[in-house]
This record gives C-alpha cells, sequence and structure tokens, in this order.
C-alpha cells in the first residue's frame, strides 16, 4: 500500500512539475482571489489582522477545488483506469498516493498565501508562523476529503459543477476550525479544542478513504 | 396484498400528528416563561428528531449495508435513496420551525449558532447527495457513490448533536431530559410531546414506504419505456 501510494504520489507531482498549472494558474488564483476578498471588505476591514485567518481559509478552499478538480482529471483520461485496473494496484494505495501529492500542493499554496496574508492583511508574522502545524494539519485534511469528493464526482454529469456542491459543506468544519486555531495562534485563546477538530477530521477523512476508496473505483 | 400494519400505518399517522395539533393548539398550558410560543416546540423536537436521527440514521445504515457486498442489493440504494429525499424535507422545516422560533424568542430569524449552522450544513449535503444521484445514469456506480457520500456526511450528525455540548450556542441543550435521565416535561405536554415524537417518526415510514414505491414505479416505468424504444427499433429494421 505504501509503495503504491509513493508510486501514484510521484506519478501525480512529476506531472504538476512538468505542467506548472499550480505555478501559472493555480498560485495566481488564489493571490488574486485574496487580493478581491481585500478589496470586497474594504480597505478599513481588510487592513485589520483578525481578517486573515478566516479570508486565508475561504481561499484555500476555492483554491482546493481547482486542485482536486486538476488531481481528478489525471485519472479520468481515457484508457487511465484500464490500466490501473490491469496493474491491479491496492486502491488504498492509490488514495493515499493522491492525496499526498494533493496535500503537497495545497502546503506549497498555502505557504504562498500565508505570505500574502501578512502581506496584504496585516496578519502577524509571529502569529502566522505559530499557525504553521494547525494550517498544515487542515490543509492534509482537506486533501484527504478532497481526494474522495473528486472520485464521487467524477465522471457524471456537470462534475466540475457538482464538486463544490459535494465539498464545500463537507469542507465547512475544516474552515471553522482551521480558522480558529489561527485567530488563536494571533491573538491567544484556546487551541487544543480547534486542534482535536482537525486531528480527527484528518483521522476519519484518511480511515473512510483508505476503506472506501475500492468501492469508488470498481468497474 | 397490504398487511395490517401497512394498512393501519397512514391512520396511525394522521391521528396521532392530528391529537398532536390539537393537543399542542388548546389542551397544553402556555409556558411560564414564553407563553403560547412553546407550542412550536410540540413540533420542532420531534421534526429535527426524524430529520437527523431517524432518516438519516436508516440512510446511513442502508448505505452501509450497500457497501457490505454480502447485503448490496439495489432493495438497500432505494431505501437510502428514498430516505435521504424524506430527510431533506425534514431539515428544511426543522430550520423553518427552528426559525419561526428564533424570531420573536432571539430577535432574530438566523443566528451563527454552532447547531443551526451545522444542520444547515447537513441539509446542503443531502442537496448534493441528491444532485449526485441526477449525475450518474448507471445504478451501480450510482449507488457506490451515493452509498460513500452518505457515509461521508453522517460524520456531520453527532457533530450536530454534541454542538450544544462543546460551543457556547444559543440553542439550548437537552428538551426532554435532565442530566441525570429524568424527564423536565410532565403532565400534558409530556404527552403532547411523546405523540409528537411518535407520529412525526410514523409519518416518516410512512413517506418512506411510498417514495419507495413511487421509486420502483418510476424504474419499472423507465426500463419499459427502454424496452419500448429497442423493440421499435428492431420493428424499423426488420422493415
Amino acid at each position: 500500500m505504501i509503495r503504491t501510494a509513493l508510486l501514484v504520489a510521484a506519478k501525480d507531482l512529476r506531472i504538476e512539475l512538468r505542467s506548472r498549472v499550480l505555478l501559472w494558474q493555480v498560485v495566481p488564483f488564489g493571490v488574486m482571489a485574496l487580493l478581491l476578498s481585500g478589496l470586497a471588505l474594504g480597505p478599513t476591514h481588510a487592513g485589520h489582522s483578525s481578517a486573515g485567518p478566516g479570508l486565508f481559509y475561504l481561499v484555500m478552499l476555492f483554491v482546493a477545488l481547482l486542485m482536486i478538480n486538476r488531481s481528478q482529471s489525471l485519472e479520468s483520461r481515457p484508457g487511465t483506469k484500464a490500466s490501473i485496473a490491469t496493474l491491479g494496484l491496492d486502491p488504498a494505495g492509490i488514495f493515499l498516493g493522491k492525496s499526498l501529492a494533493l496535500a503537497l500542493e495545497l502546503w506549497v499554496t498555502g505557504v504562498v498565501l500565508l505570505a500574502g496574508a501578512v502581506l496584504v492583511l496585516h496578519t502577524a508574522l509571529a502569529g502566522a508562523l505559530t499557525a504553521l502545524p494547525s494550517i498544515a494539519i487542515g490543509l492534509a485534511a482537506m486533501a484527504c476529503a478532497g481526494t474522495l469528493y473528486g472520485a464521487l464526482s467524477t465522471g457524471g454529469d456537470g462534475a466540475a459543477t457538482l464538486l463544490p456542491v459535494l465539498a464545500l459543506p463537507a469542507f465547512a468544519p475544516l474552515l471553522i476550525a482551521g480558522e480558529r486555531s489561527f485567530s488563536a495562534a494571533l491573538h491567544g485563546g484556546a487551541l487544543w479544542e480547534w486542534w482535536v477538530i482537525l486531528v480527527v477530521a484528518l483521522v476519519a477523512y484518511l480511515a473512510v478513504g483508505v476503506l472506501l476508496y475500492g468501492v469508488l473505483e470498481e468497474s | 396484498m397490504k398487511t395490517l400494519t401497512q394498512r393501519l400505518l397512514g391512520p396511525v399517522t394522521l391521528v396521532l400528528l392530528g391529537l398532536t395539533f390539537g393537543f399542542g393548539l388548546w389542551v397544553t398550558p402556555p409556558d411560564k416563561v414564553q407563553g403560547d410560543l412553546v407550542r412550536l416546540l410540540y413540533v420542532h423536537p420531534a421534526i429535527a428528531w426524524v430529520a437527523l436521527y431517524v432518516s438519516f440514521g436508516t440512510a446511513t445504515v442502508a448505505s452501509a449495508l450497500y457497501l457490505w457486498r454480502r447485503t448490496r442489493s439495489l432493495v438497500v440504494d432505494r431505501i437510502a435513496y428514498c430516505a435521504v429525499e424524506v430527510s431533506t424535507v425534514f431539515i428544511a422545516l426543522t430550520l423553518i420551525t427552528g426559525s419561526i422560533w428564533g424570531r420573536p424568542t432571539w430577535g432574530v430569524w438566523w443566528a451563527w449558532d454552532a447547531r443551526l449552522t451545522s444542520t444547515a450544513i447537513l441539509g446542503v449535503l443531502a442537496l448534493g447527495y441528491l444532485a449526485l444521484r441526477r449525475a450518474n445514469d448507471d445504478p451501480s456506480l450510482r449507488a457506490r457513490r451515493g452509498a460513500v457520500f452518505v457515509i461521508l456526511s453522517a460524520i456531520n450528525v453527532p457533530i450536530i448533536h454534541f454542538s450544544v455540548l462543546w460551543w457556547k450556542t444559543l440553542h439550548q441543550g437537552a428538551t426532554v431530559f435532565t442530566d441525570n435521565r429524568t424527564l423536565k416535561v410532565h403532565g400534558t405536554m409530556a404527552w403532547t410531546l411523546l405523540m409528537s415524537f411518535l407520529g412525526f417518526t410514523l409519518s416518516f415510514f410512512w413517506l418512506l414506504r411510498a417514495r419507495y414505491r413511487l421509486e420502483v414505479a418510476t424504474e419499472s416505468r423507465c426500463a419499459a419505456t427502454l424496452d419500448d424504444a429497442l423493440a421499435a427499433r428492431r420493428s424499423e429494421g426488420a422493415l
């Protein structure tokens, strides 16, 4: 399973490195969304550091949707499913590999957007650095959930529009817990209860994915 | 041939709901604090009970049974689908009745409260499930994806249940029982509440049964239409 996961993750990351979709499309979209969110709030509120955590996570959600669509589109190319079936790869390994690749891509984008939040939204750098571990866990949970919801929505009628309908409500607890833990890192307050939610969500999505991804891939 | 239980399900449901409304509106006294507003609480908790636990619980169990190879069948898939559809209606009713109660009590139609928000999220998830069903034509694929989605969405139910304990919420905690499992409500108020819970629970099974029969009829109709179309095509070829 681990070997399959590493193979799939390496394959997805290699495609990403060659196509540079993350660099030329996803990251600029995220930066633009962050700037537009600031404009929507107005200079008084956008310049206030309390808006930073919420806007950061909201933009990350939209960025994640793009990346999930991208990740699933790699699997839905003609002949891919048949090739995977012929190779006899472990579905749990495929799930873990795709989640790992997606998590790495989200972490890279997250670091860029965090720097953007520090610059544009005046989020305190020390607080942002303190929040990094919780952001990493939240984005990892988002990657696992996204891989599952991506597999659920792929191939049907209107797959691209179906994904946000399925995934965004499920991301809501991650948004709330992530924003609260980030705010607690910035302004002080109880961190652990939000950490617990993020860790539980990560473990739950990992467990469900390992157990059920094979069902989604059955033909 | 209908069994006695099937024959009685509808009438018993209607009688219980009728008694609930009768007792709730005219027999029970107004509350010391809430006045007549308490009458809405004879329906809201029971509707929420059906929406979150009975119907979504039925859908979750049916989905789990579908995912287990030994019990995999289109019957349990249909039950899951119909239960989610009925659940969507009850979730909407939960939010509407809660909102009507919230306006005079809290001063707003909607509050950013953990229980309200998590219930609304479950409603959107239920709508997402219905969208997912419509996006796939292959019955087996549709059933598999639907079952996994329901299992994933069911994670939200314990969050809704414990939200009033985990976070500081406007929504009150346990309504019927105290922490020591003794009744908080007494007399006609307790009986009305009991009838309400029974009536709405039975109404779920009544609606589920009706929706299931409709689904079977729709599938048969679609299959018959396809057979007719194929026969017509063959006869064209024979000419």
